[in-house]
């Protein structure tokens, strides 16, 4: 039984300006001890499906339809003191910033306590404790001395593995990192995803990885969504995505990165803006930045379908086989002989 | 901490300076012959000049100002009015307790309504008791003190005489020619003036706490804690409510100042002898020394309200807690 399935998830909000749709058909299933990695830009609709799964949308402003299944037990429409029960338990959550996610007057060691004494019945003493050993595993040195600072005495770096002890220390099943190391420095950053790599062996978690930094994606994920406009555009294991992406989304996201010997050259862009969820563009969402645009892209969704090219491998794109094999090889000599140029 | 209350102090001593010499200065300003009142209706010129000399009236207003730091000084006394002699200290004395019962009265009571209101009301925007409250906090900010004040006695004291029109009485027993006195009097005669009190700062409080504490809902810090899988109650005990008491904080050591100023209207249309009150009898027999000590006094109190409010963030705050 996977430790995490998501089918057909869909969220939408009631605002003064009418329905949004932030989010709708994702389907994902995920393994314990494996990782996912969610990719998209800011308002593609990643952290809304999370938020999601986690509960955490208001149910005043969204409506919710499909399923989550935690370890086969459905989330959408548990009652509130149940999943009052799985979250922080079961299964974890970290956030963007770390600068703001921690209650500024409140120690380390009461946020951590609370997190305990929450979801399991021992005493503060002991909360202390779990609380000074996970810091420990964190590895935050000194950490019963720093278990009674506050968060601003720690820094961006420091708060971001107290935020991952936090989720870490009822030892929950599956964890969700919406974007972790991005408000951090780039050595930091590596520091935070090696952390969490040796956590996920020792604990043999889930790890869900939201992210816009593809790099991240490839270091560390074992499946691969790509979102677009709160719609999944591509979803396939990770070698299969980074060897042959499907469609122009994704293929612009691949041409985007920063290559090491490629000193000099300009970056490919896509060009244009993400849509807007308010007011999103008729038929394929990506259409109006989209190089290969059709009418028929204007007018109609893609359907999700699944693609030769690996396994569990789906995208969402209406030009032909042969048109997309021809694009992306042209495409992928291009990178190529720009890198065997440098 | 010393180096904190060391220049606390030095403001303290700058403050007063301000203040008094302002008050010293607009006094100068404006035509008046405080002699000529002090000295009476039947009065001959030569008595009015003898008591212009007598007061120190005759000097230039800048040797007045000395003497009156002199006085502070040498014999820690803010002297005497010009109209009755007697020593100001004493009249501060005897009307304080007065103004510091409406003040911190009228606190307790505009603040015990709306930190629940303002919280219950942010926890449920636009529902039916945040829209109630809204028009309650439009009516609070646009009315005049004495215009509540006034309707307030009006309906309940001479209409319905379930309070006294106006009137005071002392809180300790004891003193003698009072007509009431003790605890119940007191708070019985205070009524009023409380609610009046709490109409006016309740409107502007019941936002600040709604506003505060939205915004701090809307804290990421919030959503970790919900993360966490705390409890609604938990997460508003906890995580929101220190956090959007900060500024409340804040803002009502200011107020209190403030409130030595609306104590004024208040004292005037419930006859409440207090510093507000005497200050205008002072302003109307340009009774200077009363004036400046009253102000001295006021100066003296917002500056404590304010050290008072810094020493509480510190510990409501640990991020600016002096180390």
């Amino acid at each position: 039984m996977p430790a995490l399935e998501v089918k057909d998830l869909a969220t939408t909000f009631h605002t003064d300006d009418g329905l949004v749709k932030a989010v709708s058909g994702v389907s994902f299933s995920l393994d314990q001890g494996k990782t996912l990695g969610v990719v998209g830009e800011s308002g593609s609709g990643k952290s809304v499906t999370f938020l999601t799964v986690m509960g955490l949308v208001d149910p005043r402003h969204a409506q919710v339809s499909g399923s989550v299944l935690l370890n086969g037990e459905e989330m959408l429409g548990a009652s509130q003191a149940r999943l009052r029960q799985i979250r922080g338990a079961t299964i974890g959550m970290i956030f963007q910033d770390p600068m703001t996610s921690l209650n500024p007057v409140k120690t380390i060691g009461w946020q951590l306590e609370e997190a305990v004494l929450i979801h399991q019945d021992v005493t503060r003493k002991e909360a202390r404790r779990q609380a000074i050993e996970i810091l420990k595993e964190v590895e935050i040195p000194r950490s019963d001395q720093r278990v009674d600072d506050y968060p601003h005495q720690f820094s961006g770096g420091m708060r971001q593995r107290v935020m991952i002890a936090m989720a870490l220390i009822n030892n929950p099943e599956v964890l969700i990192a919406d974007e972790p190391t991005t408000a951090l420095d780039v050595t930091t950053q590596a520091q935070i995803l090696r952390l969490m790599g040796r956590l996920q062996q020792e604990h043999q978690m889930a790890i869900v990885m939201v992210t816009h930094d593809l790099g991240v994606v490839a270091e560390l994920a074992n499946d691969v969504i790509v979102m677009y406009g709160g719609k999944v555009v591509e979803q396939a294991n990770v070698d299969d995505l980074f060897a042959r992406p499907e469609m122009p989304y994704t293929w612009g996201l691949l041409g985007s990165l920063p290559r090491l010997n490629a000193e000099g050259s300009r970056l490919e862009q896509i060009p244009g803006q993400p849509p807007s969820l308010l007011n999103p563009p008729r038929g394929c969402p990506f259409n109006p930045r989209c190089a290969f645009v059709m009418d028929v892209c204007r007018t109609d969704l893609p359907e999700l379908r699944r693609s030769d090219n690996g396994e569990e491998h789906y995208f969402r794109c209406h030009l032909d086989d042969e048109t997309r094999t021809r694009t992306w090889e042209a495409k992928h000599a291009a990178l190529v002989s720009k890198d065997a140029a440098a | 901490m010393t180096q904190f209350l060391i220049r606390r102090l030095f403001w303290a001593v700058f403050l007063f300076f301000v203040a008094t010499i302002i008050t010293y200065l607009i006094f100068w300003v404006i035509p008046a012959d405080p002699a000529a009142l002090a000295a009476g209706k039947a009065a001959s010129p030569a008595d009015i000049l003898r008591v212009r000399h007598f007061l120190h009236l005759d000097r230039p207003i800048w040797e007045q100002y000395y003497y009156f730091v002199q006085n502070l000084v040498v014999h820690r006394s803010l002297g005497m009015s010009f109209v009755n002699r007697e020593s100001v200290d004493s009249i501060i004395g005897k009307d304080a307790p007065v103004t510091a019962s409406l003040v911190f009265g009228g606190a307790v009571f505009w603040l015990s309504l709306s930190i629940p209101v303002g919280i219950l009301s942010a926890l449920r925007p636009r529902s039916i008791l945040d829209r109630i409250t809204m028009t309650f906090v439009l009516i609070g900010i646009s009315a005049h003190p004495v215009w509540i004040g006034l309707i307030l006695s009006f309906l309940f004291g001479y209409k319905l005489h379930l309070t006294p029109i106006a009137g005071y009485c002392n809180f300790i027993p004891g003193s003698p020619g009072a007509q009431c006195e003790g605890p119940v009097q007191w708070a019985y005669h205070m009524i009023l003036p409380w609610i009046t009190f709490m109409i006016l700062f309740a409107a502007l409080y019941v936002r600040l706490v709604r506003a505060n504490v939205m915004e701090t809902m809307s804290e990421d810090y919030v959503r970790t804690a919900r993360a966490k899988g705390a409890s609604e109650r938990r997460v508003m005990v906890h995580h929101v409510l220190r956090n959007s008491m900060l500024p409340v904080v804040t803002i009502l050591g200011m107020d209190l100042g403030l409130a030595l100023g609306g104590a004024i209207f208040t004292e005037t249309i419930f006859n409440l002898p207090g510093l507000g009150r005497e200050v205008i009898s002072a302003y109307n027999a340009d009774d200077l020394p009363v004036i400046t000590g009253v102000v001295v006094f006021s100066t003296i109190c917002v500056i404590i309200f304010n050290l008072i409010v810094d020493v509480t963030y510190g510990f409501l705050d640990p991020r600016i807690r002096p180390s």
